[in-house]
């Protein structure tokens, strides 16, 4: 039953997949154009933000719409980090910036820690009403709180630039970034999944009566995956504000939220490789459908550029998968579960 | 005395559903809770393992006052549960719903798991290695990879009886661990229980209905009925007993 063996079948698996990916990564930087590595880019970003959401959504499922607010929190700290104190005072218009935004500096890799770091503890404040009680709670606190930060970055021109944002933000994020912070998120959000505590996450979705049965504070475990989901969705954030170089209060809408959402839906609620496909499927989808709102000619008919065609025929594309794939592409399963499924076959 | 239940009054708004009740349960003993439908039996146990507060009274457990603690730490205490309609981890395999019950006995740390130090392996190694030795006992080690709610009901009863047990527990509650299932299957389950309490050395406090079971299986029994006691000792009394008679059969003199 027990495998003592260093390089198991799995472990080969996961090592030919990490070198595979960087890999990639390195030939996507080297060879690819800039557009292709501009949604190679995006897709790490949100393989980031779709894996981690999923923590709390799919694995934990808990239902909550926070992913906005964070990755709002993760960009502006990243955004105050990176900028230096010159380009601030000539940005900042409404109000003067306060001198601790200003002394605060550091290298991109500390501000991707910080914002992370932030985006945790508000978390950890925010778990400690919501999870006393049982049900939907969450939902709704987090909306409100992905409302609440939106309007706090606008109101407060001293720290955030008020509704101008935060321009010439230097651009760090490479493939290097943003590839490699994505292995790193897959790698440790499937490690927390496959240990007591991504057990006990399973456990609290299943029945949570049966998991305190069984001795598990559901209070502790669900806090964790909200905390570690932030954590990521924080560092996702302030990647996208070292890839856009440009951040406003109108990126961090609840349409963020809602892409996500539809993304770890799609893929699979409670399955990471699902996350993961979900992300290529609707980023780069809807990149490469663009074609769909030009003019193009269909079996000899000439049609005029539509625009917002390709949303339609996404849409169409969502509604079928929804029909045929009940449980999204991948349902719960992961990769590794397919390789099994296949070998039961033989 | 492995649990004292002193003195306990359950009141849901204006229903008392548990009236004054006292009982005990030694060491290593098989004890019986028994009552028709709506007696308060599953209230008791709901209690007991912290998941209502009793309007009155106190829970000893150890000679330790338990009444207040949370579920969860109950739990780690000694005291484990079963439901009555079965309450599986349903996405997760068998081996996964056991090793849940090792939740709480595995030790490492968050960060430990997200970056696989030595402890991380060790731990899951040993908690592993004894999620697969409760299968054993059960016999149903065969189904550890299968998806829970793929067995059987029987095992299904077992897998739930395997997650408690790894829970590592010194008092087992079980609600109603036989209801549907045949003859066959029941006798087999006296027998595991008998297995569990001698090796394992695991006091049983049990709620069922049938009496044949009841009977082979409990040193001693209660009987509630709407949430008061009218019998406590052994099983052959019960059954004789005028007023267990009249809460199961109705009030007829002497049929």
């Amino acid at each position: 039953m027990m495998n003592d063996a260093i390089f198991t079948r799995d472990r080969l698996i996961n090592l030919a997949l990490i070198v595979t990916t960087i890999w990639f990564i390195w030939f996507a930087q080297h060879f690819f154009d800039e557009y292709t590595i501009r949604i190679i880019n995006n897709v790490a970003i949100f393989i980031i933000l779709a894996v981690s959401y999923n923590l709390i959504n799919g694995i934990t499922g808990q239902f909550s719409l926070e992913p906005n607010g964070f990755i709002a929190i993760g960009a502006y700290v990243t955004a105050i980090l990176t900028v230096d104190a010159e380009g601030m005072l000539y940005q900042y218009d409404i109000e003067d910036p306060y001198p601790w935004i200003l002394a605060l500096q550091s290298n991109f890799g500390w501000a991707l820690f910080f914002s992370g770091t932030i985006s945790a503890l508000l978390a950890l404040s925010l778990a400690f009403p919501v999870f006393r009680v049982r049900g939907d709670y969450l939902a709704i606190v987090t909306l409100g709180f992905g409302f609440i930060i939106r309007i706090l970055a606008i109101n407060s021109p001293e720290i955030t630039n008020g509704s101008l944002g935060i321009n010439d933000i230097p651009e760090f994020s490479n493939l290097y970034w943003t590839g490699g912070m994505a292995i790193f998120t897959v790698i440790a959000i499937l490690n927390i999944i496959y240990s007591k505590y991504g057990r006990a996450m399973k456990a609290v979705r299943d029945d949570e009566d049966a998991a305190t049965a069984m001795g598990i504070n559901t209070f502790k475990i669900k806090t964790m995956a909200f905390t570690t989901s932030a954590f990521f969705e924080g560092i996702g954030g302030g990647l996208l504000a070292a890839l856009l170089t440009s951040i406003s209060p109108d990126l961090f809408t609840f349409f963020l939220t809602f892409q996500l959402l539809i993304i770890i839906v799609l893929g699979g609620l409670g399955s990471t490789t699902g996350a993961i496909l979900g992300t290529i499927f609707v980023m780069a989808g809807l990149e490469y459908m663009r074609f769909l709102d030009e003019p193009m000619s269909l079996f000899g008919f000439e049609t005029d550029g539509t625009p917002g065609m390709r949303m339609v025929v996404f849409s169409l594309i969502l509604i079928l998968v929804m029909l045929f794939a009940r449980e999204g592409l991948m349902g719960k399963k992961e990769l590794k579960d397919l390789f099994k499924k296949k070998k039961a076959n033989k | 005395m492995i649990l004292e239940v002193c003195n306990i009054t359950k009141k849901f708004g204006g229903v008392t559903a548990i009236k004054d009740t006292s009982f005990s349960v030694k060491s290593k003993e098989i004890y019986g809770l028994i009552g028709p439908n709506g007696a308060g039996k599953t209230t008791m146990f709901n209690i007991i393992t912290g998941n209502y507060q009793p309007t009155e009274g106190a829970i000893k457990f150890h000679g330790q006052r338990i009444d207040g603690v949370k579920p969860f730490k109950i739990v780690h205490r000694g005291i484990a549960r079963t439901f009555q309609n079965i309450r599986l981890f349903k996405s997760m395999s068998v081996l996964d719903n056991v090793l849940i019950g090792f939740d709480y006995q595995a030790n490492y740390t968050y960060l430990e798991s997200i970056f696989r130090l030595p402890r991380f392996f060790g731990e899951e190694k040993r908690i592993k290695k004894r999620a697969l030795e409760i299968l054993e006992i059960l016999g149903i080690e065969q189904f550890a990879n299968e998806l829970s709610t793929s067995l059987s009901y029987g095992s299904q009863r077992k897998v739930e009886i395997a997650r408690a047990l790894a829970a590592n527990p010194q008092l087992l509650l079980l609600d109603e661990p036989a209801a549907g299932m045949n003859p066959n299957e029941t006798h087999e389950l006296a027998e595991l229980f008998f297995k569990i309490r001698d090796q394992l050395d695991i006091t049983i406090l049990l709620i069922e209905h049938d009496m044949k079971f009841v009977n082979h299986l409990c040193d001693r029994v209660m009987v509630l009925d709407y949430g008061k006691t009218i019998f406590e000792g052994h099983i052959e009394d019960a059954i004789q007993d005028e007023e267990v008679i009249k809460a199961y059969l109705g009030d007829f003199k002497h049929a």
